[in-house]
């Protein structure tokens, strides 16, 4: 459905910089995938997305969608693919049928056909009430319904969805995504979403690929991904007092001999390591310190997030980014390389 | 995104029936201009006191300054025999000037949202997006035109049937110029509403001062007569007045025929090449 080669977008800023948006992307999307494209931003998602659909063309490299070529065939691509961009697509002073129907017009269905698909649409993504209300005039959620009704008039093969539920709170967010997945399973779509919420991607998509500056750094499932590179972790603490420290290096080398265990890091009187298997690993850790004569006072499995796996990759968090003040005291960012794997799984 | 600039005849030609059962039969060039004109023109149909609000300057000048004018000017005879059949044609293409050189505002709102990046990714050619949002201008313009021609016949302002119709035809095409010019300046500027506004502005005054229309140019110095052959807005107010004097053809009127399609050619030219490019 997508296949690109060296893809690369480079921004002319100024006289003496320029920006490396996309990077000698390769990218193969078969039919009927759901993938999410996660990083930070300015990692380069929207710009592939734009060269993807048209909207811009790449400096180099090559990029087939849909059958055509997007800077040699603009128009074929155009015909074949949903898009729904980080703006609001309906016009603020048009109504949201109007909209609608003239969607399916200009994708060369007949009148009747789009009023019916408009009215179709409306209805499954909760719009009909609306239908006759200004654009300007509803809420962000509604909004972006409608956005993503827009997208889906002429049941195109293949979707894409610029941050679809940025802005919105977390009903509307699930709300949106309910429909989204199931328009999918009864239009058989592909989609492709580029998203920086970490659990959007992680619950949503069936493939992930993880950007930053403008070059893949990791394409897998969701699962595979934490698994291999950042896996499952344990915590383990003793009670405080004078015998803590003790306790603690004798702790560790319980930690240590789980299956799999390794990065074993003692800190005052807390231990945490990562290991195979979490949940089974504290069943066992629980047993071992039992049977050596060890006090616990808590013991957490936790398993890993796709913050972990760009942690990893990247040295740094996703979600400190995600952080717009920059002078955000997070406790958590001043650790420097300290494993924050928990702060996910609480 | 060259094939798609050129109109119908490629489109048909170089796009032979799709291979894949997404892309449905298109229609012609004409068609998806006409579909955006009336995407453009339903707000306008819908909420019609915009088109009453845009009366009020109009009217305004000819209740507070066509008085003065025929106070001061109407018995020297450079404005003919009667004022209000010099001022209202003037006053005709200045609500074209002001109501289309503002229209890029709406497509800016546009580039803002989202809206016009959603419809740059539809099958809509950027050709027709671009013309049918021009084309649409006429229709706004010749109804508020309509309307204060109406309001000026009980004083005494003479109707002449063919002339007044070419005048309100000569009023579109202006609009259709005007129109296509302010989108190219939206898009030239992109999202810096402040610019689109500074050069708009800029542009306006000089325009509506050096075309004639509230005071005539035969008094002013030597260089601004001269200034004025260079602005197409004078060379329609001219012809404007003719027409509405009922003079249906005459070289004056030829001369803002001219000047219109002129601005239209250059304006629509111009909108689509920065519709193509309008987001590389």
């Amino acid at each position: 459905m997508i296949r690109t080669r060296q893809l690369t977008k480079t921004f002319e800023v100024s006289r003496t910089e320029t920006v490396h948006a996309v990077r000698d992307l390769d990218l193969d999307i078969a039919p009927g995938e759901l993938v999410a494209v996660l990083g930070p931003n300015g990692a380069g998602k929207t710009t592939t997305l734009r060269m993807l659909t048209t909207l811009i063309r790449p400096t180099a490299g090559s990029a087939t969608v849909a059958g055509h070529d997007v800077t040699t065939h603009p128009a074929q691509v155009r015909r074949s693919i949903g898009y729904v961009g980080q703006g609001n697509g309906a016009g603020h002073t048009q109504r949201v049928l109007d909209e609608l129907v003239t969607q399916g017009v200009v994708y060369g269905l007949p009148r009747r056909t789009a009023r019916d698909r408009a009215h179709e649409l409306a209805d499954s993504l909760h719009l009909t009430d609306l239908a006759r209300r200004k654009v300007s005039d509803l809420s962000g959620g509604q909004r972006r319904r409608l956005d993503v009704a827009l997208g889906l008039v002429h049941a195109p093969r293949l979707l894409f969805l610029d941050e679809p539920s940025t802005g919105l709170d977390p009903h509307s967010r699930a709300n949106l995504w309910e429909h989204i997945l199931r328009l999918r399973r009864e239009h058989g779509m592909t989609l492709v979403l580029t998203t920086h919420y970490l659990d959007e991607a992680d619950q949503m998509a069936e493939r992930v690929v993880v950007v930053d500056h403008g070059r893949i750094i990791a394409d897998d499932t969701a699962d595979a991904l934490k698994r291999d590179l950042a896996g499952d972790r344990v915590h383990a603490e003793v009670p405080p007092g004078p015998q803590a420290a003790a306790d603690a290096s004798r702790l560790a080398e319980v930690v240590g001999r789980l299956p799999g265990a390794r990065e074993v890091q003692v800190e005052g009187h807390t231990v945490q390591a990562r290991v195979t298997d979490g949940p089974a690993g504290v069943v066992e850790l629980v047993r071992a310190a039992t049977a050596g004569g060890l006090d616990l006072a808590r013991v957490q499995a936790v398993q890993p997030t796709l913050d972990d796996v760009f942690l990893e990759l990247t040295g740094r968090s996703l979600r400190e980014q995600a952080v717009t003040d920059p002078l955000t005291t997070d406790p958590l960012t001043t650790q420097g390389d300290a494993p924050v794997a928990g702060k996910d799984a609480a | 995104m060259t094939a798609e600039t050129t109109p119908v005849a490629t489109r048909r030609g170089v796009m032979p029936e799709p291979t894949t059962p997404d892309a449905p039969d298109r229609r012609s060039w004409f068609a998806d201009t006409w579909t955006v004109m009336v995407r453009e023109l339903r707000p306008v149909a819908r909420e019609p006191f915009n088109l009453v609000f845009g009366l009020v300057q109009p009217l305004v000048f000819l209740g507070l300054f066509g008085p003065l004018l025929a106070g001061s000017l109407g018995d020297t005879g450079v404005l003919g025999p009667d004022v209000w059949q010099w001022f209202v044609p003037a006053i005709l293409v200045m609500l074209t000037l002001f109501g289309s050189s503002t229209t890029g505002a709406n497509l800016q709102l546009e580039m803002q949202t989202g809206a016009h990046e959603r419809l740059l990714v539809t099958p809509l050619p950027r050709s027709s997006q671009l013309v049918g949002r021009s084309l649409k201008e006429m229709v706004p313009i010749v109804a508020q035109a309509v309307v204060i021609v109406l309001v000026m016949l009980p004083f005494g302002f003479a109707l002449h049937g063919t002339g007044a119709v070419l005048g309100l035809l000569l009023l579109g095409v202006l609009g259709v110029g005007l129109g296509s010019l302010s989108y190219t300046l939206a898009l030239a500027v992109r999202s810096q509403e402040w610019m689109f506004w500074a050069v708009q502005q800029t542009v306006l005054f000089p325009a509506m001062i050096l075309s004639g229309m509230l005071l005539p140019l035969e008094n002013g110095p030597g260089w601004m007569q001269v200034a004025a052959r260079a602005n197409p807005v004078a060379y329609v107010v001219d012809a404007e007045r003719a027409l509405f004097a009922g003079e249906v053809w005459s070289s004056t009127v030829a001369w803002g025929w001219v000047a219109a399609l002129l601005t239209a050619a250059v304006g629509l030219a111009a909108g689509v090449r920065a519709i193509s490019r309008s987001t590389d």
